[in-house]
């Protein structure tokens, strides 16, 4: 289901989702790549970043790369030299979860050449269309045009994260489908994924097309 | 699950803000409430309305002390080092009898503290916020919905009684994202007719001030003023009661902290406790019936608080120290967690039998 493109990037409008799906892709991609690395590049959220999972990602072997201030007291939008290790080890599935909207993926554009410059990658837009900003897919791809014209690459694919947290019911995840595609099909890409949490996946798996169980979810 | 949407608490306050119909936003960033003033930037040029990054949080106070002048329903939004500088503004509105919304996501301190969540605040909060003789109606939501709900209600209690209105939420609230209904129902703003928006020749000028020369005449508005807390004090209490018809350990908190309480009362219920909870919605006007309700029968009360306990002491005072009070806390920016709470339930169970 994932692409076998060495660099998987997720972007996307803020609060879409991307760190708990890049959290989870990651986390499987370690059944079929020895070395996996997640890189947080999030340079605008204070609170629920990728360090939340920090034990179960070291626990199954993958790397994380963030920000030393991430979950701490101090509010440095700083990132650490080990960044360049998204470009420079490319013995690694590498898995990069970027701040949420155009000032999020500024971050990502010191990377872009060398990204380019290996040409191994995908960058998927990660939407939900229950996030009040991006109601329609055209309001889903005015931040994407304004992502792509931040980190100067081009979306791929769309991956399909609409959900209520737990309170999402199948009806929700199967009404987001058109939302999705509808998106997909204004960018000219597919999309790859649409995610459910598990406990819904059994349910939705013979109605949606590339449907991928979220088992790890954080809440609180 | 119709009409909801997933919002972050932060977001949840600016779209209710603009569905009460605010139009003006001042503000100035500062982790963890920045995505209010974000979210107010994106939406107020859409809609014809007003969004403001001040160059301080104190011009930004002063923004609102005009807005509310001339009669408009206006919003300011900092966290716990902003509010302080604000206190000085919040201070006038209070003087001049104007009407604003003014939201606390509270982070730690004293100081620059820290960006984790906090409810050190709840002094500075519910005494006052300022100099002078004076209080806020101060709201606590426990939930990104009722970050929405308590946000349209506090527009319409600072229109009603001439008052600030303070939402005292705190980062993790602000930050979590929960699905929320915003179809919600607003009293709109009533006639101002004290507001500076222009005579038309048809009247006599307004004033709109906070200094009074005359000591009599200080006197006499302070009074006025406290006539009306007085009605707020009798109108406009909110709190939920959870289990405590038969507690004997009554868990109490408020915002985030009581989320994590009624889990613990949960737990501890389902463990053979006899365990309920309070949670004060408004904390200024402070809910003295429900503990009134328990002074003589609860024996064990456990304050749960993200602060070197605050509230403990308006419920000592609500209880008339009938029943001891015991605080669970974390202070640093964490969340004390169910366990440390049904650890102290359990605790005060062992004891009382």
């Amino acid at each position: 289901m994932l692409s076998d493109k060495r660099i998987i990037i997720l972007s996307g409008h803020y609060g879409s989702g991307k760190t708990n799906v890049a959290v989870n892709l990651s986390l499987s991609a370690k059944k079929d790549y020895e070395k996996v690395t997640l890189a947080d590049l999030d340079i605008v959220n204070p609170y629920f970043r990728s360090k939340d999972s920090e034990l179960e990602l070291e626990k199954n072997g993958v790397r994380l790369i963030c920000s030393p201030y991430a979950n701490s007291n101090v509010d440095i939008p700083a990132l650490p030299q080990e960044i360049y290790a998204v470009t420079d080890d490319k013995t690694s599935k590498t898995f990069v979860d970027v701040g949420g909207d155009d000032r999020g993926a500024l971050a990502l554009g010191r990377l872009t050449p060398e990204i380019l410059k290996e040409n191994s990658y995908e960058m998927l837009l990660v939407v939900n269309s229950f996030r009040p900003l991006t109601p329609t897919p055209e309001s889903a791809v005015e931040v994407a045009r304004e992502i792509e014209n931040a980190c100067k690459l081009k979306f791929t694919g769309v991956i399909n994260n609409s959900n209520l947290g737990e309170f999402t019911t199948e009806a929700d995840v199967l009404g987001s489908v058109d939302y999705a595609s509808g998106v997909a099909r204004i960018l000219g890409v597919p999309v790859v994924l649409t995610t459910v949490s598990s406990k819904l996946y059994g349910a939705l798996k013979d109605k949606i097309e590339n449907l991928y169980p979220l088992v790890l979810q954080k809440k609180i | 699950m119709a009409n909801k949407v997933l919002m972050k608490g932060n977001e949840a306050i600016a779209e209710a803000a603009i569905k009460a119909g605010c139009m003006h936003y001042f503000g100035y960033p500062i982790t963890p409430q920045t995505e209010i003033a974000a979210y107010m930037a994106k939406r107020m040029p859409k809609i014809g309305g007003t969004f403001l990054q001040a160059e301080s949080e104190v011009a930004a106070i002063n923004m609102v002390y005009g807005v509310s002048s001339a009669g408009y329903r206006v919003m300011t939004s900092s966290s716990s080092p902003g509010i302080s500088l604000k206190s000085e503004g919040i201070s006038y509105l209070a003087g001049a009898d104007l009407p604003a919304v003014i939201i606390n996501v509270q982070r730690g301190g004293p100081g620059l503290g820290g960006i984790q969540p906090s409810q050190a605040d709840y002094n500075q909060a519910t005494k006052g916020g300022g100099h002078g003789d004076f209080h806020m109606i101060v709201l606590a939501p426990g939930s990104v919905q009722e970050m929405a709900s308590l946000t349209i209600k506090g527009f319409e209690l600072a229109d009603k009684y001439r008052m600030t209105s303070m939402i005292l939420a705190d980062g993790t609230m602000g930050q979590m994202m929960e699905p929320v209904e915003l179809d919600l129902e607003v009293s709109p703003a009533p006639e101002k007719p004290w507001a500076t928006n222009g005579t038309k020749m048809q009247r006599k000028h307004n004033v709109v001030n906070s200094l009074s020369l005359v000591p009599e005449e200080l006197e006499k508005l302070n009074f006025a003023r406290y006539e009306r807390y007085k009605q707020v004090e009798e109108n406009e209490v909110m709190y939920e009661e959870y289990l405590t018809e038969d507690a004997d350990i009554v868990v109490t908190a408020y915002g985030i902290a009581s989320r994590v309480a009624k889990n613990a009362v949960d737990e501890a219920r389902a463990n053979g406790i006899k365990a309920g909870l309070i949670r004060p919605i408004t904390v200024w006007p402070f809910p003295k019936a429900p503990y009134k309700a328990i002074a003589n029968k609860a024996k064990h009360v456990i304050c749960v608080e993200l602060s070197m306990g605050q509230m403990i002491d308006d419920v000592r005072l609500a209880l008339e120290c009938k029943v001891p009070v015991t605080l669970c806390n974390r202070a640093g920016g964490m969340i004390p967690s169910v366990d440390q709470v049904r650890t102290e339930i359990e605790k005060y169970a062992k004891e009382i039998n």
